[in-house]
């Protein structure tokens, strides 16, 4: 009875070790990987939680299934590369599992979704916005956003923003001008300007344990031990 | 892509350097603020003269700019030796040797967002531990040049951090919550060897100046 049970708690770990996060590199320059991916490696890492990184422009369909979750990682002031190459990213429409964009990868998000605002109302330019915010700021998040709650310090390195506001699919938790956090109103796409990478890892924690219909699913099959 | 690396003659800034090459960046200078200002926020202060032998055995020129080390002024003189880079050696990013601090950090990205060009800072938020497996690994020979906190005694100055100086630092480091990458300012280092060099350097001469729990070792080098 003792090694049935012992069974049946490996196989819920075996399950929850499913968990496998994708990192998306979209950096241009090699040395940012240390800066903007690294950081976020080493939170798993430090959690025990199975990762793979994957430059963008290297993403195969193979990579988007394997993984259960996806971070899309920042990038420096310059490197911009990405906005060239948004084509690259038209997977995010159709993903079902949770994304997490982090500065340039909220960015990411919201020019996905754009396309689809500018098909439906020509809704052009005035959507990435120029905002230079470098250093700690404080901002208010107005209810919970993966453990942000109040007013909480974030560390902010863009000169860009994307005005969220005009994205009806998106409820924004932060940031009345610059959209600071939002989340999409039906799936589980959440972005953050900011980089909780250095004073907010609990937020990719957070992320990090959300439910999946997949996991819950599987989860339900294995009775945990009593 | 041309670089130029903030330099102190530190762990950090050498260590950085060192990713960057690794890396393929072609490195074309070292710049180095030389600060008045003993209780500097933003620069290095013990043996900063001796970047100069660094550099040589490095083959890497070297722009240097003294500083009263006036808080704003500090800045200024930064951002005039970037540009200065900028201007002799066409660089195109600057690599730091950042590790935790947003308050030296997010200064020098302002002035590079200033003059549009890259900040790269590639230990930005490493892992103290897994820091020093590497640049010990590495073969970095690093001394300790500055002692500022509670369980650095005077004893550590000169001391290099090989792995039984570093379980001690270790310790050191769960009892008086230093951190181990010496990020809250605790201590300060000098590197006498490592691969960038063309051949290792050797202390000929030092002096130590300071007193209770903050010390500084001045060191001449061949």
């Amino acid at each position: 009875m003792k090694k049935f049970e012992k069974f049946k708690m490996n196989r819920r770990e075996e399950i929850k070790m499913k968990k496998n996060i994708l990192l998306i590199n979209i950096c241009k320059e090699k040395l940012h990987f240390f800066e903007f991916v690294k950081p976020i490696k080493d939170i798993l890492t430090k959690n025990k939680i199975k990762y793979f990184a994957r430059d963008y422009k290297k993403l195969k369909k193979k990579d988007l299934l394997e993984a259960s979750k996806v971070i899309i990682c920042g990038t420096s002031l310059y490197d911009n590369e990405f906005f060239r190459n948004i084509d690259n990213f038209a997977w995010i429409k159709n993903y079902k599992k949770p994304i997490l964009g982090i500065c340039g990868g909220m960015q990411i998000i919201g020019m996905i979704f754009r396309e689809k605002l500018k098909r439906k109302t020509k809704e052009s330019n005035s959507f990435l916005k120029k905002k230079t915010e470098i250093g700690f700021y404080k901002e208010k998040f107005k209810k919970e956003f993966l453990g942000l709650e109040g007013e909480e310090k974030v560390y902010h390195l863009h000169n860009y923003y994307i005005d969220f506001l005009k994205l009806k699919e998106f409820e924004v938790f932060s940031g009345n001008k610059a959209t600071q956090a939002v989340k999409h109103k039906k799936k589980e796409i959440y972005g953050v300007l900011f980089h909780p990478e250095v004073r907010n890892k609990d937020l990719i924690q957070k992320f990090i344990s959300i439910s999946t219909p997949e996991l819950e699913k599987e989860l339900s099959i294995v009775p945990e031990k009593r | 892509m041309k670089l130029g690396i903030l330099f102190s003659g530190g762990k950090d800034s050498m260590y950085a350097c060192y990713l960057a090459k690794k890396e393929s960046y072609n490195v074309c200078c070292l710049i180095t603020i030389i600060s008045k200002n003993k209780e500097s926020w933003m620069f290095h202060i013990p043996s900063i003269e001796r970047v100069r032998e660094q550099a040589k055995v490095m083959h890497l020129p070297l722009i240097i700019i003294k500083t009263k080390g006036q808080k704003e002024e500090e800045l200024r003189d930064l951002e005039k030796a970037i540009r200065k880079a900028v201007e002799k050696f066409e660089i195109e990013g600057i690599v730091t040797g950042a590790v935790e601090s947003v308050y030296q950090t997010t200064r020098i990205q302002k002035i590079c967002n200033k003059l549009k060009i890259e900040c790269f800072n590639p230990l930005w938020q490493k892992n103290p531990e897994e820091y020093w497996d590497e640049l010990l690994q590495n073969g970095f020979k690093i001394i300790i040049t500055g002692v500022f906190a509670d369980g650095l005694s005077k004893e550590w100055l000169g001391k290099f951090i090989d792995r039984e100086n570093l379980d001690k630092l270790k310790e050191m480091s769960n009892k008086y919550k230093i951190h181990l990458s010496f990020e809250g300012g605790e201590a300060e280092t000098f590197v006498l060897n490592c691969p960038l060099f063309a051949r290792k350097l050797s202390i000929v001469d030092f002096k130590d100046n300071g007193s209770r729990n903050s010390w500084i070792r001045e060191i001449e080098v061949k």
